[in-house]
């Protein structure tokens, strides 16, 4: 125990202490993607860099948004913004328990003390047309992180597997830091001058944005940048491959997955509006699997996909 | 005779998966090994979260050397014939012997093959064991191609023999075999050298690892019971949370927490689902109020502080789970005491089947037929209707959508707090049963009547859409609702016409615009057919059905009216069906049963099984057993004359042709049980009608015993037939006795 660090303070601190741990153990630290997701899979650094036989090894943090969990801030553990940690290693790495294991010992989990297990949950994300095998891990009995092998994306295969872990961040910090309202919880070191909590940070943001989800989104507005996203994925991957301007093989994979997300953000606030019905529902995570299927084939064919110059030959 | 041990060491299996990849560790590693040659004394296999784990005793150090003998050519014959023949026997000339036979001199071959030592044949058997696992799932990691439920990370076979230990060696994909395994993943981590399966054991368990999954959960019932008995409570029994919680741990450590006050007045049902479903924990009750106080939690570790730390998580965890349990009761609550349309409004939009419309559409159609039902089964009608509105609004609740396996119970509780009528709150939980053949069945009416509307809905609903279960393929449970029908009618002892509200049914689900192609497939078939059975639209029946459903279009109406008593007759087979598997289990012969389908009334299913009981009895005397005799003789001489003959003896046997005593006595006879059988058959008294059958028995035989029926006197020869008639209409007025075998 008295090698193990000193105990976490802040919400902050956890995710410094996971960021310096992974990068310690060799991942790329990237920074959140710069786009509305549902959760850290989405992050173009998950979704694309899974597919393809490129070796890959990148960890981050990632704001996500699940609009129909908004309960304006007043439940302890449901927000609709959250922070999700992370990490993607391919080819998943035959300690790749171990090295988790050794990220809840970073942020202060005393391995003699609590109780870890790893719990069967098999992953399967519809709208990315993707599944897992894997666990949700519990500490004590409850869900701290997902932990995934990839066997499928976008309907591609997974040669080689990557592992996934995803870390709920809120919830592990409200453990690791014996908080039980997330509002209540130090975001910076409560030590400090102008010490901050979550709910100083989001109670706010946490109450607008459920009303704005809940009851005054223009669903109309909605429903057109959904049709919109999806016909602007699926021109931009009608182009050529090879631009006309510069006489390169550019395959606009990022960017039409870029619209990807955006519809099925877009799906995710119409969902919250409650305007589309059960049946409906499952048409609509068709028409954004479909997108991301055509990514996933568009980004098998660019270089960071694998494609290699004398694949065209 | 060496032992062998085998032990493959991954990441968690999934606790399901476990038991039955330990049986098919054993069966696919011994199958393989016999069929090598490789016999053994006694095997067994273990699973835990981490390792699946086989030893096998006795077995042969090397499969027997066999020894074949092969006949060949003659001495002299052409060499090309003796070239072929060495080359199948895949020997030399000098290696095979010349015989002398009374034929002349015969080259023979003795092809001999040696034994395998029991290495190389495991490591060929556990090799394609793995490779060709039959995981419900199965995943690949890494850079690999191989194939495992989880990571595959080691692979311990060794051979044991008085002499020591080896390493049977190995290598699948990279893997290769060894004679360590490592104990508990962090109780005692290290690696663990292993000489046998004694010592495996052994070593295991004092690196915290219990090897067998009936001794962890054995060790995890005793502590629960134990510890809650030192409070004074008592465990609520859980086999498959048993099993299951077993699967999750190496080194099981019970720990029994609180549950919050607040939270101590939820429904006992909906604390001990929160608490299983989504922490595996066991209820802990206290005997004197029922009522669940407490909960057991198996940790897979032993800790400095005695699980406080653990203890403490999973009680705050709790807490956060009941806190959501809370505010959906509550919320429920308010919503049912305020006004409970509101979710039976919300199903309008929740699909139950594509082509079936929405769970609201179900509901009107079940509760339309729950107040038709309800004066069969001994229901007032309003309450009947009342209930199947109410009976599945819970599932707009918000704790059946967070609990599904909560649905009914649920909805009694919410229309109990809702202040409506206790029979009508009932009708919520119970209208699901019976959910299967052990499952209790319901006797209160109103719920009767829910239940039945609410199945006999299903089954027309899937056989309009001509969704009927085939084979081991039944997504639907149509035989589970079914069987639910049977049991409820029976148990209910309910007269109920199946065949008039089948087709209703039927007829309202065929005409609704979202079955049109199964419609016009009936329609097909019909008219090619032929046999459509229109004649059976009455009037009346045409009239009552524009009324419950007036918006129809004409045409589809029509056809709709016309293809429902074909699907009726369909689904009625299947009623039949079930209820020959059912009454078989009750030891009635299925002969018994289609000899009493064949009558009038079969859609009367409480007719049609106190018919085929009564049968049952009779033919299990033998007054009935040889009556069945006498009936075959006399049907099988009258079938036979009436086919020569070209005409049908039906009628006009007369006493004054009788010849001798025996025919004058069945005259008699015959009068004396027409007299009994008809007034019984026409009250439906089936056990004197077959008894007074019965005692046809004597005549009759007396009668074949003294009489041909055959004489050349013609007019006597008709008399007779016309006698034996009388016998085949009686017997057949109670049941086919045609069908009966033997």
């Amino acid at each position: 125990m008295s090698n193990l660090p000193e105990t976490p303070r802040s919400f902050q601190d956890i995710i410094l202490r996971l960021q310096s741990y992974w990068a310690s153990k060799g991942c790329a630290i990237l920074q959140p993607y710069d786009m509305e997701v549902g959760a850290g899979t989405f992050h173009p650094a998950t979704t694309l860099r899974s597919l393809g036989t490129q070796a890959w090894a990148a960890a981050y943090v990632q704001p996500s948004r699940r609009p129909t969990d908004g309960r304006y801030g007043e439940n302890p553990n449901r927000l609709q913004h959250y922070y999700q940690y992370q990490v993607l290693i391919k080819p998943s790495p035959p300690d790749l328990q171990e090295l988790y294991l050794g990220s809840l010992e970073a942020i202060g989990v005393d391995m003699a003390l609590h109780d870890i297990r790893f719990v069967e949950d098999d992953w399967e994300s519809p709208t990315l047309g993707a599944w897992g095998l894997g666990w949700e891990v519990w500490c004590d009995g409850m869900e701290v992180s997902q932990f995934t092998y990839f066997q499928q994306v976008g309907g591609h295969d997974c040669h080689p597997v990557s592992g996934e872990l995803t870390y709920g961040l809120e919830r592990l910090a409200m453990y690791i830091l014996g908080v039980d309202h997330v509002m209540d919880m130090p975001f910076n070191n409560p030590q400090t001058p102008i010490p901050l909590t979550y709910g100083d940070i989001f109670k706010q943001t946490e109450e607008e944005y459920a009303r704005w989800n809940f009851d005054v989104a223009n669903t109309d507005v909605l429903l057109d940048q959904f049709k919109e996203a999806e016909a602007e994925c699926e021109k931009i991957l009608a182009q050529e491959h090879v631009d006309p301007k510069t006489g390169k093989r550019i395959i606009m994979a990022h960017p039409a997955y870029d619209q990807c997300i955006k519809a099925s953000h877009m799906f995710n606030l119409l969902d919250a509006r409650g305007v589309i019905s059960v049946t409906e529902r499952q048409a609509y995570i068709g028409r954004v699997r479909a997108l991301a299927k055509q990514c996933a084939d568009a980004f098998v064919q660019t270089r960071a996909g694998g494609w290699q110059p004398e694949d065209a030959a | 005779m060496p032992d062998l041990l085998i032990e493959l060491f991954s990441e968690e299996i999934p606790a399901r998966m476990q038991s039955r990849a330990a049986q098919d560790l054993q069966k696919l590693v011994t199958n393989g090994l016999v069929e090598a040659g490789l016999t053994y004394a006694s095997a067994a296999a273990f699973s835990t979260p981490r390792r699946l784990t086989l030893t096998v005793e006795g077995l042969l150090a090397s499969s027997p050397t066999t020894r074949e003998e092969r006949k060949g050519p003659k001495a002299d014959a052409p060499e090309k014939a003796i070239e072929g023949f060495l080359r199948g026997a895949g020997l030399s000339r000098d290696q095979i012997e010349t015989r002398e036979t009374p034929k002349g001199a015969v080259l023979f071959a003795v092809i001999e093959k040696p034994g395998c030592p029991a290495a190389e044949i495991i490591a060929e058997v556990l090799e394609s064991t793995i490779r060709n696992f039959p995981w419900p799932k199965s995943m690949r990691w890494g850079s690999g191609a191989l194939k495992w439920v989880r990571p595959l990370h080691s692979i311990l076979c060794i051979l044991t023999d008085e002499a020591g230990c080896d390493v049977v060696p190995l290598d699948v994909d990279g893997i290769t075999s060894g004679a360590t395994t490592q104990g508990h993943r962090f109780m005692a981590p290290a690696q663990i050298s292993v000489t046998s399966f004694e010592d495996y054991s052994a070593k295991l368990k004092r690196a915290n690892v219990v090897l067998d999954a009936a001794e962890r959960a054995d060790a995890i019932w005793h502590a629960a019971t134990n510890t809650a008995f030192a409070s004074g409570l008592e465990v609520v029994e859980d086999a498959g949370l048993l099993a299951e919680v077993a699967g999750l741990v190496e080194w099981p450590v019970v720990l029994m927490g609180r549950i919050g006050d607040d939270f101590l007045d939820l429904p006992p049902e909906v604390l001990q689902t929160s608490m299983k479903e989504h922490q595996k924990f066991f209820s802990v009750r206290n005997p004197k109020t029922g009522r669940i106080e407490r909960f057991i939690t198996v940790a897979n570790r032993e800790t400095a502080d005695n699980g406080a730390t653990i203890l403490a998580g999973n009680e705050k965890v709790l807490s956060a789970r009941l806190s959501d349990a809370k505010f959906f009761w509550e919320n429920d609550l308010r919503v049912a005491k305020s006004d409970m349309s509101v979710w039976t409004q919300a199903l309008e939009n929740v699909t139950f089947h594509n082509e079936l419309g929405s769970q609201a559409d179900r509901i009107n159609r079940i509760a339309a037929l729950a107040r038709e039902l309800a004066p069969v089964v001994g229901a007032d009608p309003d309450m009947a209707e009342e209930a199947a509105r109410l009976a599945k609004a819970d599932l707009s609740s918000e704790m059946v959508y967070e609990f599904p396996e909560l649905q009914g119970l649920m909805g009694r509780y919410y229309i109990e707090s809702a202040g409506r009528n206790a029979a009508v709150a009932a009708a919520a939980q119970e209208h699901y049963s019976p959910l299967g053949p052990s499952d209790d069945v319901p006797t209160a009416p109103v719920s009767v009547a829910v239940a039945l509307a609410d199945k006999l809905d299903t089954l027309t609903g899937f056989w309009a859409i001509n969704e009927k279960p085939t084979g081991s393929k039944d997504p639907f449970a149509l035989r589970r609702a079914a069987l639910g029908v049977i049991r409820l009618v029976l148990e209910s002892g309910t007269n109920l016409r199946l065949n008039s509200v089948l087709v209703t049914q039927l007829a309202l689900m065929l005409g609704n615009s979202q079955v049109e192609v199964t419609r016009e497939a009936y329609m097909k078939y019909i008219r090619q057919a032929d046999d459509a059975g229109l004649d059976f639209v009455a009037d009346d029946f045409w009239k009552a059905f524009l009324e419950v459903a007036p918006d129809m279009d004409q045409d589809i109406q029509e056809e709709a009216i016309a293809a429902a008593p074909h699907a009726a007759n369909n689904l009625l087979s299947f009623f039949h069906d079930r209820l020959k598997v059912y009454l078989k289990d009750q030891g009635i012969r299925h002969d018994i049963i289609d000899a009493c389908i064949a009558m009038e009334g079969n859609d009367d299913l409480t007719l049609l099984v106190k018919r085929a009981k009564a049968l049952s009895e009779t033919l299990a005397t033998d007054d009935g057993q040889n009556l069945i005799q006498g009936f075959k003789r006399a049907n099988n001489i009258l079938t036979q004359a009436e086919e020569a003959d070209g005409v049908e003896y039906s009628y006009g046997a007369d006493p004054k042709f009788a010849e001798t005593d025996e025919e004058r006595a069945l005259f008699t006879a015959l009068d004396a049980a027409e007299a009994q059988i008809t007034p019984a058959m026409a009250a439906q008294d089936f056990t004197p009608a077959m008894s007074a059958m019965a005692t046809l028995r004597a005549p009759i035989d007396a009668f074949f015993e003294a009489t041909q029926i055959n004489t050349d006197n013609q007019t006597v020869r008709r008399n007779r037939l016309n006698l034996l008639s009388r016998i085949r209409t009686l017997c057949l007025s109670v049941a086919d006795l045609t069908k009966i075998e033997g």
